[in-house]
């Protein structure tokens, strides 16, 4: 049985209340020996997965590639479910508390246009060139070295997001169990460890779908029973007016996306719909779904290029559902979550927690295990704890997997060892597998000294993904684009990215700047930033190219546009065309920011 | 993924039975009892109709994608 301590009603905490392993912090709630073994459970069936596909990946295809049998179906939901993680479940819930459904544009104008982008457009290049991955693109277009450079800091930015993952993790651990830190990362760390060096990518894939099972069989419920305590969305949304009426909730508009976009000092976080559509619709997500191989390995590894094409119209759908276990739990948050004494529950920010030790504040980012913890009995809480423990094991998996593959592929394979044999890579597949989650342990252990998670990993996205998004796009859309010119666009559009945020991580008045606003703030910077870095590479890409020697078209043959003749697809009934499915998906994005304007 | 080997459906039909079975278990034996967790909301009855949806969801995919039968 679980039962709630003192602190989660607010109160302080008596000497007596149980103590956390770690920190000692209260944990949010006890597991009864049904909510274990549901985890314990888990734990076999990902180990199993691990030793049943070891014997399918003894090929370098099979191990890095899952043998490109994946169907359309696995792959785009491995392709959402990669991203399904750390940020994902409390980030976003915590976001959508703090902000309100501006959160949700995170799901629906800075993925869906993306994803859909990816599957109708960039992907007949990714799969007919038959890359294994976006630097191996790279090198087909523009040569080894924008491969290398993109390959490093893709392998850089892939183990620190592992230990972000492993990092967070353990807090929610810590948070909910008041399990030790340590103990959470080294076993989740294990954990991954066993089933990626086994089972390769196939077995990341495996449990990345199980994962996303995982996660609406253990969180779905959350919101279903929020919304019936509110009263549904109507009487969520007159609990929340009568709550703002009466000064005890923060005063703002929580339940629209667009109306508070005009200016940035509008909306809550500081952002200007510039930003949201051209920074975070265009260059962060762009970048991230279509160039970061993280996803994009997902969906290479599909069975045949219609499935590949398919696998992120089918992810699109799965994501714009997301937000109903993620964003609405969080703004439920806002109404139902109570002291013991019936009064509203107010979550802070980290920095109040934590110079208030022992006052019995909660952080935004606790709000969905406070949730799980408000609604779920024995069973179905360990249920909603396994969700959240997989959702980032698979995070990590996901980043361990990409790093060895890139690793192995385009950093040790061209620099190091060129011509071994097979087994040769499979088997520094296995050993950089383990390297890689040794190094996220540490990446875990130096995140926790980090300010904060969200702005980390934003920084990542602009520093790496989106000067790459520029280069690749110039690469598979404009013939002239040279070998110096995609290596240079690469090089200062990550330079670039960097620059800006050092510029304004030592000097932060210069974000009005950055993101051309007095009132801007760091969301704003971030998505500014992106673009900027976009733009750069963009243009560098472009001077650099007029003025250096162009590959021939021959040599361009199944990798831009224009010189490439994309295979004829067998006619299929109108519901398996991926066009027709695009079309939907349009017209449901469309349908919902319209609903929430 | 359907004709060679296992397929990760039926992971998820065994996972989603065995966690089925313990919800929907647990529900039933709040709702002979009477004695129901310390949540909100425990008149519903959640376990019992939640742990009952898992179960058959597990049930199907794991009948329908077993080893040896074909996808």
């Amino acid at each position: 049985m679980f039962e709630l301590t003192q602190s989660i009603a607010g109160g302080l905490v008596p000497a007596s209340a149980p103590r956390a392993l770690a920190l000692g912090a209260p944990s949010l709630a006890h597991l009864s020996v049904l909510d274990l073994a549901v985890i314990a459970i888990y734990f076999v069936i990902v180990i199993w997965i691990g030793f049943y596909l070891k014997s399918k990946s003894n090929t370098s295809e099979e191990f890095f590639m899952a043998g490109r049998e994946m169907t359309a179906w696995i792959a785009g939901l491995s392709f959402v479910s990669a991203n399904l993680g750390s940020l994902e479940l409390m980030g976003w819930a915590g976001s959508a508390y703090q902000y309100g459904i501006l959160a949700a544009h995170w799901y629906w104008i800075g993925a869906i246009p993306a994803m859909l982008f990816l599957g109708m457009v960039m992907m007949p290049f990714y799969y007919v060139c038959k890359t294994h991955s976006v630097p191996g693109y790279l090198k087909l277009r523009y040569g080894q070295g924008s491969s290398t450079v993109a390959a490093v800091s893709f392998a850089f930015m892939t183990v620190l997001m592992s230990g972000v993952n492993m990092f967070a993790m353990a807090e929610v651990m810590k948070i909910v169990l008041g399990w030790d830190l340590s103990f959470s990362i080294i076993v989740s760390s294990l954990a991954v460890a066993a089933y990626v060096a086994l089972g390769g990518l196939r077995s990341a894939i495996f449990n990345e779908v199980l994962q996303f099972v995982l996660i609406w069989g253990g969180a779905l419920l959350v919101p279903i029973l929020g919304l019936i305590e509110a009263g549904g969305w109507n009487g969520f949304k007159a609990k929340l007016a009568a709550n703002i009426a009466k000064g005890v909730t923060a005063n703002g508009d929580y339940t629209h996306m667009w109306r508070s976009m005009g200016h940035f000092a509008d909306n809550p976080m500081g952002i200007h719909w510039t930003g949201i559509v051209f920074g975070l619709g265009f260059a962060i997500s762009f970048g991230y779904w279509t160039t970061d191989f993280l996803v994009v390995q997902r969906v290479l590894a599909a069975n045949s290029l219609r499935s590949a094409r398919l696998a992120p119209v089918i992810g699109s759908f799965f994501k714009m559902a997301v937000p109903f276990i993620v964003i609405l739990p969080g703004l439920l948050g806002l109404v139902v979550l109570q002291n013991s004494d019936g009064s509203l529950m107010h979550l802070v920010g980290e920095n109040v927690v934590a110079a208030n030790p022992g006052a019995g504040l909660h952080s935004y980012n606790e709000v969905l295990p406070l949730m799980m913890v408000r609604y779920l009995g024995p069973g179905l809480l360990g249920l909603g704890i396994t969700a959240l423990i997989a959702g980032f094991m698979s995070g990590m998996a996901g980043n361990v997997s990409a790093f060895t593959a890139i690793f192995t592929y385009d950093i040790y394979q061209p620099h190091i060892v060129k011509h071994a044999k097979d087994e040769h890579y499979v088997l520094v597949g296995r050993i950089v597998t383990i390297v890689g989650v040794v190094i996220s342990i540490g990446a875990a252990y130096m995140v926790m000294h980090a300010a904060g998670i969200m702005d980390y990993v934003q920084a990542l996205f602009s520093f790496f993904i989106s000067p790459l998004l520029g280069v690749v796009l110039m690469g598979m859309f404009w013939k002239r684009a040279t070998r110096a010119g995609g290596f240079w666009g690469l090089l200062i559009g990550t330079l670039t990215s960097i620059s800006l945020w050092a510029w304004v991580h030592f000097d932060p008045s210069a974000l009005r700047y950055v993101a051309i606003s007095p009132d801007a703030k760091p969301m704003a910077e971030d998505m500014y930033r992106a673009l900027w870095s976009v733009c750069t590479s963009v243009l560098v890409t472009f001077i650099v190219s007029i003025f250096t020697k162009p590959k021939t078209l021959a040599e361009l043959n199944g990798v831009v546009y224009g010189a490439t003749k994309l295979p004829t697809e067998e006619p299929v009934p109108f519901y398996k065309n991926e066009w027709f499915w695009t079309v939907i998906a349009i017209v449901i994005f469309l349908a919902l920011n319209i609903y929430f304007w | 993924m359907h004709n060679s080997g296992i397929s990760i459906w039926f992971f998820i039909g065994v996972l989603l039975t065995i966690y089925g079975a313990m919800v929907l278990g647990y529900g039933i034996f709040e709702l002979v009892t009477g004695h129901t967790a310390n949540v909100i909301l425990a008149n519903l009855h959640a376990p019992v109709w939640w742990g009952a949806i898992l179960l058959a969801l597990g049930l199907f995919y794991g009948l329908r994608f077993r080893p040896g039968r074909n996808g």
